[in-house]
């Protein structure tokens, strides 16, 4: 029996070099005499051991990491002589990267995956192998609701798990479904919204590279939920690898009648299509979004009309995240009083965090909401990277606040964050060490609403750009006090005046700099008492 | 401006005609040229605005749009630089620098012998291992100058080897 050994093909470790390792994981065993069958997985999101290569024994699969292409050749010889795969025997002690077995990798264990509970675990190609691990029970479900109770028992179990949006905005998933339901339409549409451009988030990249058709199967239920029979998938350009494995997913849920006509001789029909963004930050949003998908500039729309009742080519639509209709198959699979049992308050079920910039053990940490940011940063993160102090926190992106260490026991819930004018946003995590300058982070929250405002909003379009004229005076010591007070203004007219989180939420990592880290934007100017003195 | 060639006349075409009846075609219509020529050539702009019965105007004002498309030809290599926030915690502006000033260029710009064009990118999802660069489809991560230049090495070799511009941009 061939050995079988795991190498992820998700962005990051591929990033990292798993196309390398696994030629030469074929090429070695092949000399040294092992028979194995390599099987690319996605990533279990234990990005700081990537490339992570798990080896199944009797006992489990154990896992090395980070296998880089020089550890290859030790590596085999070890399985060679040591791996006894059938007993399946400790390897404890015999190579330096082995971390036993992978379900028992701490940072693993003490996960609560319900949403990522296949992430890594499965070929995500493999139809099959996501049966064989739950695939599809949620639509099962759902087609049985649909039978006896219509689509309205699809629409409150997905308002009792208590969901809300995990792009960000946080809105009850269930009445979201409920509007689109209640409004009568010839055609409706699903869309999933996969532009995930925030800095430090690769949640939707990792469940749609390492188990896609999770989001296939709660888009149909999303379609039978509400009526609609055509769905899309709008991903942003800058993950190919992502395209490559959804279009691959999609290809073969057609050919297995999960999608089209007639699915599984339901008599229902969903059909589905990955668009491509192209680079746009603000067609995350969704109106923006609506616009890019019918072939136009993403200038953000007006609301009301809500596109529920009136989105893609003015029909109402379900725009929801990757995560938020990932995580339906769970909830109508389990029930959805199962989500609802995780979490705290009105944040409901779990939420998969992102653990990335100056961080040692960067990842997806998917928990049940009201666990603290510092619990995830240090007990999980391990701290920084670089191993200096850490100074500031961003949660949420680049529209996110940066949290100072008081804020770092702040519980992971909406409300709790609200409090602290701050936002959970889609759950990025992006730690920042002692040698950051906190005012240049100022200035670029600034600078890249100037780079990817859509223009509709005059505060958003022209502010972005007054904004750095003004933090680059405060920097330079330039009518410090007044341009202070312009820049608290400036963040008003922001804030009221535009459309979209793009310009209304651009001043909070601004705001929170003013607040949190003061000494960074007002600190003296080297040299500059000298030329003044001159002058 | 210049007039396309006869492959490229062909390439888009064909790309609209194959997909003008798709709803909302222009995005996939301007993906599928920048795919197969590098970029979207000026010239076809106006076979897109008749086949979408749309002016011209419109066919400009969405590729400027969207920093992903392009009506310049690209070099070689098209190399992204991550400049969002995650990366910036891992010393992605001192890479930035050393990276242009290695080519000898800033950004939307190509080198001299047209082997690298350089564009900022706003997140390629990898921000656990940052920072991160992404050449042609491939992303890169705990990048550093001396790995970048490594990786110009090996990709200048490559291209002498197959003795002629192997077109990693899409």
């Amino acid at each position: 029996m061939p050995v079988k050994i795991y190498i992820p093909c998700d962005t990051t470790a591929l990033a990292m070099g798993a196309d390398e390792v696994a030629n030469i994981v074929e090429f070695q065993s092949r000399e040294a005499g092992l028979s194995v069958d390599i099987i690319r997985n996605g990533s279990r999101g234990l990005f700081y051991l990537e490339p992570l290569v798990e080896v199944e024994t009797a006992r489990g699969r154990i896992a090395f990491g980070p296998v880089e292409a020089e550890d290859v050749p030790g590596l085999i010889q070890s399985l060679v002589a040591h791996g006894d795969f059938s007993e399946g025997k400790a390897f404890a002690g015999k190579h330096p990267l082995y971390l036993g077995l992978t379900e028992e990798i701490p940072y693993l264990a003490k996960q609560q995956r319900l949403t990522f509970a296949r992430a890594g675990i499965i070929d995500p190609l493999s139809l099959e192998d996501y049966q064989a691990h739950g695939g599809f029970e949620g639509l099962n479900q759902a087609l049985a609701l649909t039978g006896s109770n219509g689509p309205q028992g699809i629409v409150d179990e997905v308002k009792t798990s208590g969901l809300r949006g995990r792009g960000g905005a946080a809105f009850p998933t269930g009445i979201k479904w409920q509007t689109v339901l209640d409004t009568p339409a010839e055609q409706k549409y699903i869309v999933c919204n996969a532009d995930e451009g925030d800095s430090g988030t690769f949640a939707d990249r990792l469940l749609m590279e390492a188990d896609p058709f999770t989001l296939i199967e709660g888009m149909v239920i999303a379609g039978l939920a509400v009526g609609a029979n055509q769905g899309y998938i709008y991903l942003r350009s800058e993950y190919p690898q992502a395209d490559k494995i959804l279009n691959q997913a999609i290809k073969t849920a057609y050919a297995q009648g999960y999608l089209g006509e007639n699915i599984q001789d339901s008599g229902q029909h969903f059909d589905l299509e990955v668009r491509l963004g192209a680079g746009a930050y603000i067609c995350g949003e969704e109106t923006s979004l609506l616009e890019s998908l019918e072939g136009k500039r993403g200038l953000v729309r007006a609301k009301p009309p809500l596109p529920a009742i009136e989105g893609l080519f003015g029909l109402p639509t379900i725009v929801n995240n990757v995560i938020s209709l990932a995580s339906i198959p769970v909830i109508l699979a389990k029930g959805g009083e199962y989500y609802r049992d995780y979490g705290m308050g009105r944040s409901r079920g779990t939420l998969p965090v992102q653990l990335a910039g100056n961080i040692k053990q960067g990842g997806l940490v998917e928990l049940a909401f009201g666990a603290t940011l510092h619990n995830l940063v240090f007990e999980f993160g391990g701290g920084t990277f670089s191993g200096k102090p850490a100074k500031a926190i961003q949660v949420g992106g680049p529209l996110g606040a940066y949290l100072p260490e008081e804020q770092w026991h702040t519980p992971l819930d909406y409300e709790a964050f609200a409090a602290n004018n701050a936002v959970l946003g889609h759950g990025g995590v992006v730690v920042f060490d002692t040698s950051v300058d906190m005012a240049k982070q100022a200035r670029f929250a600034m600078e890249f609403c100037k780079i990817e405002s859509c223009g509709k909003c005059t505060p958003c379009r022209i502010g972005a750009v007054r904004g750095v004229e003004v933090i680059d005076k405060i920097i330079g010591d330039d009518h410090r006090e007044q341009n202070l007070e312009l820049l608290t203004d400036l963040c008003d007219t922001m804030e009221l005046g535009s459309l979209c989180a793009m310009g209304g939420m651009t001043p909070y990592p601004v705001r929170s700099v003013m607040e949190h880290f003061p000494d960074d934007l007002i600190k003296a100017v080297p040299g500059k008492a000298q030329q003044e003195q001159e002058l | 401006m210049t007039k396309l060639s006869e492959q490229q006349y062909q390439v888009v075409a064909k790309s609209v005609s194959d997909k003008k009846a798709l709803p909302g075609a222009l995005l996939p219509i301007l993906h599928d040229i920048q795919d197969q020529l590098g970029y979207i050539p000026k010239a076809a702009i106006d076979i897109i605005a008749a086949g979408l019965n749309q002016t011209a105007a419109e066919i400009y004002g969405v590729i400027s749009f969207y920093h992903h498309f392009r009506l310049d030809k690209p070099g070689n290599h098209l190399v992204e630089i991550c400049r969002a926030e995650a990366c910036q915690a891992m010393g992605s502006e001192a890479l930035e620098q050393e990276i242009k000033s290695k080519l000898g260029i800033d950004y939307h710009q190509t080198t001299k012998d047209n082997n690298v064009s350089l564009e900022p990118v706003y997140c390629l999802g990898n921000c656990a291992c940052g920072p991160s660069i992404k050449v042609g489809e491939r992303v890169y991560g705990r990048m550093s100058g001396e790995k970048f230049s490594r990786l110009m090495d090996k990709l200048s070799t490559y291209v002498v080897e197959l003795g002629q511009g192997e077109n990693h941009a899409r």
